[in-house]
């Protein structure tokens, strides 16, 4: 392991021989990291590779077996969340901690209300405000925390831990539900910490992100750092093999698909003002991008397709027959599918086996008279688990303890075994590591190499560019743009569209 | 769970060592074969008990094995201590010996035998006592599994709801709606206790189909309207018990045929059959859970209702269904404690859905829903049978016996708690 000169004496942060074990699992194995005063520290891995537990250690979640942890040289032992803040450690974590019903100045200060138990509004909203205009971006602080985006809720997570007076911040996936435009704000502010001597730990899948921000990187795999050096000498190739411990060709495998006739057509299809009139296509193994900013109606368009909203106005045809679509079951039925964007909270039962999941929408393939045949069930599905290569270690674990490609891997089989005609991507690859990416981008080719219909929507540019066959973009709601010559598009011709 | 009802059980059993006194035809027999043993075929025997219907039978045992072995039976006494002093007197006064008296061990302490300077007390045979819990007799066990019965019958619904995530607060007065119901029809429409059987289970359908609609009330409510289930069945809970006053004119009624008893007096193959009734229901409710589309699909919505629905469960169809069995077996549990009690009453039901919404939490399910088992509640209506018929054989006092169930209860979930956070 380098040393870096700077650094020398004392770092801001060191974690040094970090171990730790779980039943039945190591998860980190001798762990190294050194973070310097206004240093942005990016973190790799694939999931899986011991980040998460890193980071709880400095969050005070876990307590390392064997290690030492220590803030501008001196040893701490952070035992529990209160002690990592008052140690000045703000964490972000990729599931945000905040309080759908509270509103965004009362979640900041949740918790540290001063003065004998009362509330000082005036102070706190000022002082929130103060924050938000810091950070650059204007968030409407008496709305209830649940009813922002996703991109306005991270925001208010940062603003929480700047409250704080954090001397290092650890953002987890931060950008995974920002569009590049808040990502790009997202990292002014990075910057701005910077400059006031904040360290960073920066957890990101997407490697432009870390080269644009980062000092350093930090990649592990299983448990153990396998490297760490300058960002600018590492190349984005080294990094990924090292991520995932062999060489990888192409990010995005490479198709040919053979297009045919109209499968899914959508006409003037509209929903209050989130959608509005969107009319469009998809032919029989086409890939269809979808792009656009968070709440350009990308994804409100694909549960008004599946269902899962009701369509104020216009028509579905699949194949030519119109389709009437008042339920999720109904557009299963009629052969359409939603893979949607958020696994946890909409496309799994967390506390259900991965079988169960597998069946819930196949039950009645996998049963008669209502008595279900789990034999039938479990040989289904014990294909899709040599298949997609999904990791588990048998049919009953919990969907809860997967990672989030094996999830994604169990959603998809239970789609394709459903034998859906048209299948709705809504960010596919979120959360998900580099290797498992791959996998899932080859089983998208796949589906469209059997003549269906796919919509894939996502944010990240690369991937709609490097998977589709025909891209749409999106603002407030319309049909922006549409980009025929994939091929020789590029990321600013697509951004451009979005912002329209 | 299992376990700490089998604690339970030993330590009942523990505490309700006694010696106990053999009684009916078994003991007759012995104390036959024991006179016959001491006394061969030439004793002159008297044998004195009670006119219990246990004592009869041991009467009549002790009379037939005796003569049946050549012994001379020179009379029996079923009745007091006086009628035992008459039948003395005339055998004795007839000339006759009386070399030994079968008697049991409430006879045999009568001092009646002393009046008689050739019989004395010494002259009684008595059944062996033995040592036994009074907690594991067979009689106790099935007055507690007769009691359970009702809860745990009305807990399957329940515990189907919970697993929905869902609550019912509504199945107490259900249980008075279905008994007071299907009363007032037998009783008004029917001819009350000349009702024939055809008219009984029409009644019966009526009480239980009542509180099934109910049910589907709660359901749709909870469906359609999206109001939480907490709420919609606190509305039907006064509801269905202001509207159960009403009918009765808060009265009990008891005229009911008696073959209407038979529900939930009479025994099949030597089993109450409330407890039949309950094994054959907890049979196919663990069926449907474990193994029916029906039930996986309560499962999931529990667990994810989005993610269910975005699988293409149908999420109303199936919480409507859940609610409505729910109030079909509340009402099925007003219909056999009407049966129990012999009469219809808006009394009943009171505070069940607390005893049985204990019993269902006790038994490992969650409120959170999608977690849980159709057994784990019945071993939980029988931790709190259990511990209540201990407490009430060990004469711990009722002021007691509420707060210990209530600290059982939390501690219940507790121990669930702390042993779903270890493993």
């Amino acid at each position: 392991m380098s040393v870096r000169p700077s650094l020398a004496e004392s770092p801001l942060l060191a974690m040094h021989g970090i171990e730790k074990s779980f039943p039945g699992v190591r998860a980190l194995k001798g762990v190294n990291l050194t973070l310097g005063r206004g240093e942005v520290l990016a973190l790799l891995g694939e999931n899986g590779a011991g980040k998460s537990t890193l980071i709880k250690m400095l969050g005070g979640v876990y307590l390392p077996d064997a290690g030492l942890i220590s803030i501008d040289g001196i040893d701490v032992q952070l035992s529990n969340p209160s002690e990592a803040i008052a140690t000045g450690i703000g964490i972000i974590y990729q599931e945000f901690n905040l309080i759908p019903g509270l509103a965004a100045w009362e979640n900041i200060f949740l918790g540290r209300e001063t003065s004998f138990g009362l509330v000082q509004r005036t102070e706190e909203r000022r002082r929130a405000e103060a924050l938000f205009a810091k950070i650059g971006v204007a968030i409407p602080i008496d709305v209830p925390c649940g009813e922002l985006s996703v991109a306005q809720q991270q925001i208010v997570e940062i603003a929480k831990a700047l409250s704080q007076d954090v001397r290092l911040i650890v953002m987890d996936e931060p950008s995974a539900a920002l569009t590049p435009q808040e990502v790009s704000r997202l990292f002014e502010v990075i910057r701005d910490l910077k400059r006031s001597g904040i360290g960073v730990i920066y957890i990101s899948h997407r490697l432009d992100e870390v080269f644009e921000i980062a000092d350093h990187v930090l990649i592990l795999r299983d448990g153990e750092v396998v490297g760490e050096s300058a960002t600018e000498v590492l190349t984005r190739q080294r990094m990924i093999e090292m991520m995932v411990g062999r060489e990888i060709k192409n990010e995005f495998p490479k198709h040919q698909h053979t297009i045919k006739g109209i499968r899914l057509a959508v006409n003037g299809l509209g929903r209050a003002n989130a959608v509005r009139d969107v009319s469009f296509e998809i032919h029989a193994g086409e890939v269809l991008g979808l792009t656009g900013l968070v709440g350009a109606g990308r994804s409100e368009t694909a549960r008004l397709i599946f269902g899962a909203d009701r369509a104020d106005r216009g028509t579905i045809l699949l194949d030519g027959v119109a389709l009437k679509i008042r339920s999720p079951r109904d557009a299963i039925q009629a052969g359409i599918c939603l893979l949607t964007e958020d696994r946890k909270s909409q496309g799994l039962v967390l506390d259900a086996s991965v079988r169960e999941n597998f069946g819930l929408p196949n039950l009645n393939e996998f049963s008669a008279c209502g008595i279900i045949k789990e034999k039938r069930e479990r040989s289904a599905f014990a294909n899709y688990v040599d298949r997609l290569s999904i990791k588990i270690p048998n049919q009953e674990q919990l969907a809860r303890n997967l990672s989030g490609g094996n999830q994604q891997k169990v959603v998809l089989a239970k789609w394709m075994e459903k034998n859906a005609e048209v299948v709705i991507f809504d960010e596919p690859t979120r959360g998900i590591d580099v290797g498992a990416k791959y996998e899932i981008y080859m089983l998208i080719n796949e589906l469209a190499s059997q003549g269906k219909a796919i919509l894939m929507i996502s944010s990240e540019l690369p991937e709609v560019l490097g998977m589709s066959d025909r891209i749409l973009v999106m603002h407030e709601g319309r049909i922006t743009g549409e980009v025929c010559d994939v091929a020789n598009a590029t990321q600013q011709e697509l951004m451009e569209l979005a912002v329209a | 769970m299992i376990f700490m009802l089998l604690m339970l059980v030993i330590l009942f059993s523990l505490l309700t060592v006694r010696q106990q006194h053999p009684t009916g035809a078994s003991a007759g027999n012995q104390v036959a074969k024991t006179i016959f043993a001491q006394h061969g075929k030439e004793a002159h025997v008297l044998v004195v008990t009670r006119s219990t219907d246990e004592d009869r039978a041991f009467a009549q045992a002790a009379v037939k094995r005796l003569k049946a072995s050549g012994v001379d039976v020179l009379g029996e006494v079923n009745g007091s201590a006086a009628d035992a002093r008459k039948a003395m007197e005339s055998i004795l006064s007839e000339g006759k010996t009386i070399d030994a008296i079968a008697a049991n061990h409430v006879t045999a302490k009568w001092t009646v035998y002393d009046r008689f300077p050739s019989v004395g007390s010494g002259k009684c045979v008595t059944p062996k006592p033995y040592t036994w819990p009074n907690f594991l007799k067979v009689s106790n066990l099935m007055g507690v599994a007769n009691q359970t019965a009702i809860y745990a019958i009305i807990a399957i619904g329940m515990t189907m709801v919970i697993i929905t995530a869902g609550i019912d607060l509504s199945v107490g007065s259900l249980v008075a709606l279905a008994s007071v119901s299907s009363a007032i029809f037998i009783r008004d429409y029917c001819g009350g206790a000349n009702a024939s059987l055809f008219m009984i289970i029409a009644g019966i359908l009526l009480g239980i189909g009542i509180c099934a609609a109910a049910g589907s009330f709660n359901g749709l409510m909870v469906t359609a309207f999206q109001i939480p289930p907490f709420i919609v069945t606190l509305g039907m809970m006064m509801m269905a018990s202001g509207l159960s006053f009403r009918l009765a004119e808060g009265r009990s009624i008891p005229e009911l045929p008696s073959m209407f008893f038979w529900l939930g007096r009479g025994v099949t193959f030597g089993v109450p059959n409330p407890v039949l009734l309950m094994l054959i229901l907890y049979l196919i409710a663990h069926f449907i859970m474990s193994r029916m589309v029906f039930g996986r699909y309560i499962y999931s919505i529990g667990g994810n209702e989005e993610a269910a629905r975005l699988s293409g469960v149908p999420v109303k169809r199936v919480l409507l269904a859940v609610y409505t069995i729910c109030g079909a077996l509340a009402g099925l549990g007003g219909i056999m404690l009407t049966s129990q009690l012999s009469a219809g009453d808006p009394k009943f039901g009171l505070m069940y859905e607390l005893e049985v919404i204990a019993a269902v939490v006790v038994g490992g399910t969650s409120l959170m829903g999608g977690q849980g088992k159709i057994f784990g509640t019945l071993i939980g209506a029988f931790i709190i049978a259990v511990i209540k018929n201990g407490m009430n054989l060990t004469d711990v006092d009722p002021f007691n016996q509420k707060i210990v169930l209530g600290a059982v209860l939390t501690a219940a979930v507790l121990i669930d708690r702390l042993k779903r956070h270890a493993g």
